[in-house]
């Protein structure tokens, strides 16, 4: 039976919608954005953006790691809960990402201004009012709020997939329980940890919003200099080379955090 | 240590469900102001029927993203089929076309879109190509994936001494597929087109790129809006949309639970050696 044909239509609709867009993106990458010649003006100008590169990956990355201390207990804790319990609270964490990711980043500005809830509640305390958005530190509440479901995802599936035999043996060859977490659970959830980082990481360090609405003025990202190239600037050939950078830039990262647990699995995690 | 992971886990909750607490409670609120709580009042949710412009917006939005699933559901799952029977060198080509768009930051997925769409309505001397249909374009590249690796795991687990059963009974191999390999990888079709559905339906970052003025989805508009101060009935929305996407989760969730009872009722009955229907 040749069923083979039958991806036949997939791979033309990757082919023109995946491949061939990346392949107009270098095009536009290395073309001048009035003549349409071939120059590489806007590669060799990416010098100039490196310290927004730099500051967007110390961003995401401070961001996946909050969100990996604060979800390993999650997942920990929800995967000792019964299967029904377990369930409705797995709902819990995914529910937040079906719903606008806009109207609750904005949520969080309103709970933060200057004259917001959190303040007035520091206020009657007799402390603030603090300046607790519009700086580096509210972009990265805004990531971890974002992103921690896709962290607590895979890390929980991984602890599911423990053997519980293995660390009732830990505990009889006389572990307690640190030792058991580890060298037995820890070690276990390695790829959970590498797949949750990579969906934490990929979507912050290209985020543009969140940026933008919880950042200052100092805390431009990359994706705000891409998003300001299409639709403000108008330099799609500068934006396209950015975008290019970008692209490159989270490969060579996946690659290194896939080399962390030796196969490329990962990605299916989810 | 138990018990810290136990308080952190019940504050992470509350970080999560408290910005929406707060968009809930301000659907109530007589003041457009989130942080001033001045009377109760229904009139946000009022406002929101009366006026034209969301409920619209909401209606292209669930219009994009059936019409999304729908498509990439039927384009992954025969896409599926067929990498199950593909050589090894041409599965790893198609699975790496696949990951792309799983692993691609979502701006550069919509750039690339955009610049082909811009492409394409130079070669076609379309004015204004973007809209609906690069819209729709769009969403189903970014499904896709998910679709493809929701159901590939089930074709893989089930036994392919199924398929040759139900044709030495004699079924031919078409009524083979739909008899039994259709009915096996159903729920993880049945997944797939749901997780696409939800994508599409929240999608901003792709569809920003790609959409046109003439036709425009609920995440777009809300983007455009919060550059100036939000009217609360968008915070109505907001409390509508959650309790409706709570219900069918709850709803899911039911089913699923029965589902696996009674799969475990008719492992045991086998076991037992009692007929399982």
């Amino acid at each position: 039976m040749k069923r083979q044909f039958l991806s036949g239509p997939y791979l033309v609709w990757m082919l023109l919608f995946t491949l061939i867009p990346l392949a107009i993106v270098v095009y536009y990458a290395f073309t001048d954005s009035v003549t349409g010649a071939f120059t590489i003006r806007n590669m060799a100008s990416m010098g100039a953006y490196l310290p927004i590169f730099l500051r967007s990956i110390w961003l995401a990355v401070v961001s996946a790691l909050i969100c990996l201390v604060l979800g390993y207990p999650v997942a920990w804790c929800i995967a000792q809960t019964k299967p029904l319990t377990q369930r409705f609270l797995y709902m819990l964490v995914m529910l937040p990402m079906c719903i606008s990711f806009l109207l609750r980043t904005l949520a969080w500005v309103s709970l933060l201004e200057d004259t917001g809830i959190v303040n007035r509640l520091l206020g009657q305390l007799g402390i603030g009012p603090l300046r607790l958005v519009r700086n580096d530190g509210a972009v990265i509440l805004g990531m971890v709020y974002n992103y921690l479901p896709y962290m607590i995802m895979p890390l929980y599936t991984v602890i599911m997939k423990i053997d519980p035999r293995l660390v009732d043996a830990a505990q009889d060859l006389g572990c307690d329980g640190g030792q058991v977490f580890l060298r037995v659970t820890l070690p276990l959830s390695v790829p959970g940890i590498v797949s949750g980082i990579t969906m934490v990481f990929v979507p912050a360090v290209s985020t543009f919003y969140i940026s933008q609405k919880m950042g200052g003025t100092t805390s431009t990202m990359i994706g705000d200099v891409i998003e300001s190239q299409f639709k403000t600037a108008y330099n799609p050939n500068l934006g396209a080379a950015l975008s290019l950078v970008l692209m490159i830039l989270v490969l060579v990262c996946v690659a290194v955090m896939n080399h962390f647990t030796g196969e490329d699995e990962s990605v299916a995690t989810i | 240590m138990k018990k810290a992971s136990k308080v952190v886990t019940v504050l992470v909750f509350v970080f999560l469900y408290v910005p929406m607490l707060v968009l809930m409670i301000g659907s109530f609120n007589s003041s457009s102001d989130l942080v001033v709580f001045k009377s109760f009042t229904m009139d946000n949710y009022r406002a929101l029927f009366a006026d034209g412009v969301l409920l619209p917006l909401l209606l292209n939005s669930l219009i994009i993203s059936v019409i999304a699933s729908l498509a990439s559901t039927v384009l992954g799952t025969a896409a599926t089929l067929g990498i199950h029977r593909m050589g090894k060198r041409m599965r790893r080509f198609t699975m790496f076309l696949t990951n792309i768009p799983m692993t691609n930051p979502e701006i550069v997925t919509g750039v690339s879109l955009a610049l082909l769409f811009a492409f394409a309505g130079q070669l076609m001397k379309i004015k204004s190509i973007l809209g609906f249909w690069t819209l729709l374009i769009a969403h189903i590249t970014f499904n896709l994936p998910y679709v493809i690796l929701s159901v590939q795991p089930k074709l893989t687990q089930m036994d392919p001494n199924l398929t040759k059963a139900a044709m030495d009974l004699g079924c031919t191999p078409v009524q083979a597929f739909f008899k039994v390999v259709l009915h096996e990888i159903l729920p993880g079709i049945i997944s797939g087109a749901l997780m696409a559905f939800t994508m599409s339906l929240d999608d901003f970052v792709i569809s920003y790129f790609v959409y046109g003025p003439n036709f425009v989805t609920l995440p777009v508009e809300i983007y455009n809006y919060t550059k100036k101060p939000l009217h609360p009935k968008i915070y109505a929305l907001f409390t509508l949309l959650f309790l409706a996407i709570l219900a069918v989760m709850l709803l899911m969730n039911i089913l699923q639970a029965r589902d696996t009872a009674r799969q475990r009722n008719s492992r045991q009955k086998a076991r037992a050696g009692q007929p399982t229907v």
